[in-house]
């Protein structure tokens, strides 16, 4: 299995009898390393769902999801959290970003909730808020940050250790165009590093970032885009 | 595309020669609008007609020539840039009409028509976000051609959304009789 997820006839129902709600039906979905994925549709159309199945933080009603080749279904509670905390970043629209620690020690908590030695998380967290431009800002509290600053500590966070899955979710929901852009470069650079990204959204500007797009409609797949053509043809007309 | 007034732009600057205007037009518009040097040459005759522009009276008629934009240049070029584009008539869009016929004709799935529609915009987007992933980020021209062009595709596919948000509401709503159009609908498909 070369996908670092394969999610395949997932299905999520809430509630039983005339309360029951199907929010998510019969779902297939690979994504490969190095690959970013879009996920569009309305509202209530499964779409956080699909994140939060994808990201063992609930569990499908039937159905096989598997990440860097662990069948989730099979896991303990134990396990399923090691793997959240080793190989899942996650990245949310308000950000979610602890306000009481400074943007290195909110990168570096993960880590050392999974056992890395303090100095060495943070000398990791230190090298991860470089990379993103944030090293004048490492001892800064959230409140302190901007909007597109919090965000890409969310993404430093997200991405320290060896996390080979990025899932978002309306990643730059909150933000004005030329951030949002910036932030999902920066997931586009995650995917060239080998992480496989996964990002749903409303917002079809974020989704045409993507490799490839799926489109939700009440809890099931109902179409994709085609493999992407080169951009050569559109710019040699006159007018669209 | 006003040629006429992205000349008296590039001529703001300074004195030009033809040649240099031409490539100039090309460059600062993400080269997405070829402009070819008879054109330039001829608007730069209406230009100097109007008074607008001012040309060497020496270097014939060749890419030689170097041209000057005059005050009333100035003042014409300043005009333009703030009144608004002639935009106010909504233009004829033949994916609203589609969409309208759509709801007219049985056994038709307008949400799935409306899908179509979708997943090509997006596709198209793509390509743009493309172009725009492979430029450096210090090609102002280009990346902003192109985000005009993202912004207008995004605007056709929100309204996508809501006619399919409306849509479910209407089903949600009415029993399943025949569909009447309503005639402001009726009157909407007549006037195009």
């Amino acid at each position: 299995m070369t996908a670092m997820l394969q999610m395949r006839q997932v299905s999520k129902v809430y509630g039983s009898g005339h309360t029951e709600v199907n929010a998510l039906r019969d779902v297939d979905l690979a994504v490969d390393r190095g690959e970013m994925v879009a996920v569009m549709g309305p509202s209530g159309s499964g779409k956080s769902t699909l994140l939060t199945i994808a990201g063992s933080l609930e569990e499908a009603t039937s159905g096989d999801v598997w990440v860097d080749g662990a069948d989730l279904s099979g896991m303990s509670a134990d396990d399923r959290a090691r793997l959240r905390r080793r190989s899942i970043g996650y990245v949310f629209q308000d950000f979610n970003l602890l306000p009481g620690l400074t943007a290195s020690e909110n990168v570096s908590l993960p880590l050392e909730l999974d056992g890395t030695d303090s100095g060495r998380a943070q000398e990791t967290a230190f090298q991860a808020l470089r990379d993103l431009g944030l090293a004048d800002r490492t001892g800064h509290f959230p409140d302190d940050l901007s909007g597109g600053e919090q965000q890409r500590v969310a993404i430093a966070r997200a991405m320290v250790g060896n996390r080979r899955l990025l899932l978002a979710d309306e990643p730059s929901g909150a933000l004005d165009t030329v951030n949002g852009e910036t932030v999902i470069r920066l997931l586009r650079d995650a995917c060239k590093m080998g992480m496989a990204v996964v990002v749903v959204t409303h917002d079809a500007q974020l989704a045409a970032w993507a490799d490839r797009v799926v489109f939700l409609r009440d809890g099931r797949m109902v179409d994709r885009t085609g493999p992407a053509p080169g951009p050569e043809s559109l710019l040699a007309g006159p007018e669209q | 595309m006003s040629v006429r007034h992205a000349l008296l732009a590039l001529l703001s600057e300074g004195p030009k020669f033809g040649l240099r205007l031409q490539r100039e037009f090309e460059s600062r518009t993400g080269e997405v609008w070829p402009l070819n040097v008879g054109q330039v040459y001829t608007t730069l005759q209406r230009l100097e007609r109007d008074g607008l522009v001012e040309s060497d009276e020496e270097g014939g008629d060749g890419p030689q020539k170097g041209y000057r934009i005059t005050p009333d240049g100035h003042h014409e070029l300043e005009a333009w840039l703030r009144t608004p584009p002639a935009d106010e008539t909504p233009p004829r869009d033949e994916l609203v009409i589609k969409v309208l016929v759509a709801l007219q004709v049985p056994g038709i799935d307008v949400a799935d028509v409306i899908q179509a529609h979708r997943r090509h915009l997006v596709e198209l987007m793509q390509r743009y976000t493309h172009v725009k992933a492979e430029t450096a980020e210090g090609d102002l021209g280009l990346s902003l051609v192109v985000d005009a062009e993202l912004f207008r595709l995004e605007g056709v596919v929100r309204w996508l959304d809501t006619a399919d948000v409306r849509l479910s509401r209407r089903e949600v709503n009415s029993a399943p009789t025949s569909p009447e159009v309503p005639s402001t609908t009726k009157s909407v498909l007549e006037r195009r």
